[in-house]
């Protein structure tokens, strides 16, 4: 068991303790409990159940509660007197043990006919008893079960008869232990048989749909991995060092400065990437924006910036959800639009029509239609251009680090910038000080390391 | 499953979503009880049939297994990482960390209800706060660099701003965004600040919108506590992966709220799931001391990392960065580096003294950090 959650406890595990707990010598020391009127026998305190269980298992206070509590829950020690409130109180207010006739472990699942004749019982020996989730059921079964509605009734008086003949504290603890099985098999916000049933039509829905899904062969998505770890091994720091030297090791961050979000020459790695995939070029900020630039000289560059702001509005803040659509629409989707984004007539036509409600999504068929657009088309022709090969040919590749002779003077550890910055230098404006010593000459907008 | 359901019904809520609407939508005609002529026995065979069905569907396309697609390519020498940092600070167990894009800070946060901000490179402490809830399960760092989240037994996941104001009390600036109805196992943000994604020990995951602390979906399925998620690194960035106590680890839809797909091989709880650099597929780690790789386009388990040596459970797995090595922290106070192709493990990392609760490798592949129950982190390279 997790040590830090409720998760479900196994109910052998919960039984043991069941069983310990009523040992004739190390079990609990049991008392009469006045009910109103009747004296119980054989009940417990609150307070005596958490005491053994601090003593037996040698836990403390608060894991005794819980251990305890989840016995309650379970429905294995009950309430006297409060039986709906299935919580464990550490004081004076009395409990007793389940009959293992009724243990939720033994008896599932708990039968509609048994349930029928229960409610039965209750609705005869006193008119009005029914609470009104068990007044609903009880009509619902009456429909469901008509046909042995007979049996049910005479079941339910023969058993009020027999229980007319028992010692009042024996009919009390009887209809106490059987309306403790009850609730918890039968709880008053839903039946269990309703969400055992939920839980199967979910498994079966997303067993239907998995059927139906397409599947790739092992061959090729195997293949697949092979040749993506074989491109990147080289960018694999772990596996094939860094240049000019991993920082963690020779406690130089030139590899950091090197390759920093915003660089005047990137290195030949970083370029290289760019080729790996349309993702890699758009997530680098040098790359997306050498690709703006080819963009601009094939006068398509309208594609990238709507799917820049198509992001924008998918991430961005909820509340500017409704102007960014707005801004989006005037420059690049209405009749005329400045920035025209060429869009098949149906893509078009729904995403009109989802803007008259704009939400978070409503920009995304759009988006990804200029997206796989400009994979397709563009990405393959800029990997050809001469703007790419010129940024490969012109790319550094660092020289690797020489040893330091003398390995026991580490060099200093510089600090950087944090990015916690940006923060800091816009509420400057507000008049508020800040710790602002680090900020000096450093722009947050600036280089990362 | 049934113990589960007993004890969702105690809290006076619905067994598999937390409101009265939500199940409607995502019980479809299963709130209206049994349909007619269906009883428990039938509908529980008519689910095994159809789960049998899958497996057979599923084995069809499987033509070779990975480690035989994996035969071409070179054997891994042991890898030369040593321990390069260790970072002390934190008084109790270590429960989470994560990095920040900047590729030398990082969060962690610990059983105390301590979260520290640290410049790993320097061993700078830069930022402290301290909630009012002890084990604070989860923690990330905001792409931004600018705030942290974090939560845990408080059942709310919250962000709080880091100032560089040292007179700042950043705990009285923290904003409670997400609400569970138990546990927070498990944050992280999505590709902005703006939005959070959850798991609990209620059993569901959930999109919160930062700004506002409103729900945008729940993602109900599993059947047990979920212990992990990952977003997936695709073009389209739309899904994500859980695992749970169930066995279980789901792929999700965001936006629909949908589970795509389901994989059940463990045997035991899933304490982490963690997606393969492409995206095309994920890794797990289990009590039950393997680690799987399941491929999301042939829709199968294709790898499992295991050993007879190792019978403690895997709490935490993540990539390289090339993907092909898979490093697992152990309850046996170990990390296994594993060859992801090959299927073999290619070295152990000793020096922590006790269990391992998470590891992750940084931003730019250059470290892995490691958290421990010996209060402790290491950066290992």
């Amino acid at each position: 068991m997790k040590e830090w959650n409720i998760k479900c406890v196994n109910s052998f595990s919960m039984e043991k303790v069941i069983v310990a707990m009523q040992d004739p010598d190390m079990g609990m020391k049991m008392r009469n409990q006045r009910l109103l009127i009747t004296v119980i026998p054989h009940a417990m305190t609150g307070r005596d159940v958490i005491d053994w269980l601090i003593q037996k298992y040698n836990i403390c206070e608060e894991e005794a509660l819980h251990v305890g509590g989840m016995l309650v829950r379970y429905g294995y020690i009950y309430p006297l007197k409060e039986p709906r409130s299935l919580v464990l109180r550490a004081d004076e207010t009395p409990y007793r043990f389940q009959t293992p006739y009724f243990w939720t472990s033994t008896r599932w699942p708990a039968s509609e006919l048994d349930y029928a004749i229960y409610l039965a019982k209750k609705n005869i020996r006193k008119q009005g008893e029914l609470m009104e989730y068990e007044k609903e059921r009880y009509s619902l079964l009456h429909k469901r079960i008509n046909h042995t509605w007979d049996f049910v009734v005479m079941q339910a008086r023969e058993q009020l008869r027999a229980s007319k003949q028992r010692r009042k504290a024996d009919r009390i603890v009887l209809e106490c232990q059987e309306q403790a099985y009850w609730l918890i098999n039968r709880p008053p916000v839903r039946s269990l048989t309703l969400h055992y049933s939920a839980v199967l039509y979910h498994t079966i829905e997303s067993c239907r749909r998995a059927l139906g899904r397409n599947r790739v062969k092992s061959s090729i998505c195997l293949e697949g991995f092979v040749k993506f770890s074989e491109q990147y091994q080289n960018h694999d720091p772990i596996m094939q060092g860094c240049l000019p030297s991993n920082p963690w090791i020779s406690d130089d961050t030139a590899h950091w400065t090197m390759n920093s979000e915003i660089v005047p020459v990137p290195t030949r790695l970083r370029v290289e990437r760019w080729s790996f995939s349309f993702m890699e070029l758009l997530n680098d900020p040098i790359g997306r924006r050498e690709f703006m630039t080819y963009l601009e000289k094939e006068f398509s560059a309208e594609n990238l910036c709507f799917w820049q702001a198509c992001e924008d509005i998918r991430h961005g803040e909820s509340s500017k959800i409704i102007q960014k659509v707005e801004d989006v629409y005037k420059n690049f989707l209405a009749p005329g639009a400045a920035r025209w984004v060429n869009i098949d007539s149906k893509t078009m036509d729904k995403t009109l029509e989802g803007i008259k409600h704009p939400h978070r999504f409503v920009m995304d068929d759009a988006q990804l239609h200029i997206y796989f657009l400009m994979k397709k088309d563009s990405y393959p022709r800029y990997l050809k251009s001469d703007l790419y090969k010129n940024m490969l040919a012109k790319a550094i590749v660092p020289q690797e680090t020489k040893k330091s002779v003398f390995p026991f003077m580490r060099r200093q550890r510089h600090s950087s910038p944090s990015p916690a910055q940006a923060v800091t230098q816009v509420t400057e404006e507000d008049g508020r000080a800040m710790g602002a010593g680090k900020a000096g000459t450093n722009s947050a907008a600036g280089s990362h390391v | 499953e049934l113990n589960y359901i007993h004890w969702k019904l105690q809290a006076g809520k619905c067994g598999l979503c937390s409101s009265v609407k939500a199940c409607l939508s995502a019980c479809g005609m299963a709130c209206q009880g049994l349909q007619k002529g269906e009883t428990l026995a039938s509908l529980k065979r008519e689910c095994d049939n159809l789960k049998k069905k899958l497996e057979e569907e599923r084995g069809k396309l499987n033509d070779v297994e990975l480690h035989q697609v994996a035969e071409k390519t070179e054997v891994l020498g042991a890898l030369s990482v040593k321990t390069r940092r260790v970072l002390k600070g934190h008084g109790n167990k270590v429960l989470c960390m994560d990095w920040c894009k900047d590729r030398r800070r990082l969060v962690s946060s610990s059983q105390d209800g301590k979260v520290i901000v640290w410049d790993a490179f320097t061993l700078n402490k830069e930022h402290g706060i301290t909630l009012p809830c002890t084990w604070v399960m989860a923690c990330a760092y905001a792409p931004s660099g600018c705030a942290v989240a974090c939560g845990g037994l408080d059942n709310k996941c919250s962000v709080v701003p880091l100032s560089l104001d040292k007179t700042e009390n950043l705990a009285a600036k923290k904003k409670s965004v997400a609400m569970h109805t138990n546990y927070v196992s498990g944050c992280t943000f999505t590709n902005s600040d703006m939005q959070l994604l959850t798991c609990s020990g209620d059993g569901t995951c959930a999109l919160w919108d930062v700004e506002s602390g409103q729900l945008l979906q729940s993602f109900h399925g599993h059947t047990a506590d979920v212990l992990s998620l990952d977003l997936a690194p695709s073009e389209t960035g739309n899904t994500f992966v859980s695992g749970g106590c169930d066995k279980k680890a789901n792929v999700w839809d965001m936006r629909s709220g949908q589970n795509i797909q389901s994989f059940e091989s463990h045997e035991s709880d899933i304490n982490c799931v963690k997606y393969y650099p492409s995206g095309d597929a994920f890794a797990s780690a289990s009590d039950d001391a393997t680690c799987r790789f399941y491929d999301l386009r042939a829709d199968r388990e294709v790898a499992v990392y295991q050993k007879d040596s190792i019978i403690f459970g895997a709490s935490t797995v993540d990539f390289s960065l090339s993907g092909r090595l898979l490093f697992a922290g152990y309850n046996d106070y170990t990390i296994n580096a594993w060859d992801v192709l090959k299927g073999t493990r290619v070295s152990v990392l000793f020096g922590h003294e006790n269990r391992i609760s998470r590891v992750r490798v940084s931003p730019d592949g250059t470290a892995l950090c490691s958290a421990s129950w010996d209060n402790t982190l290491r950066i290992w390279a």
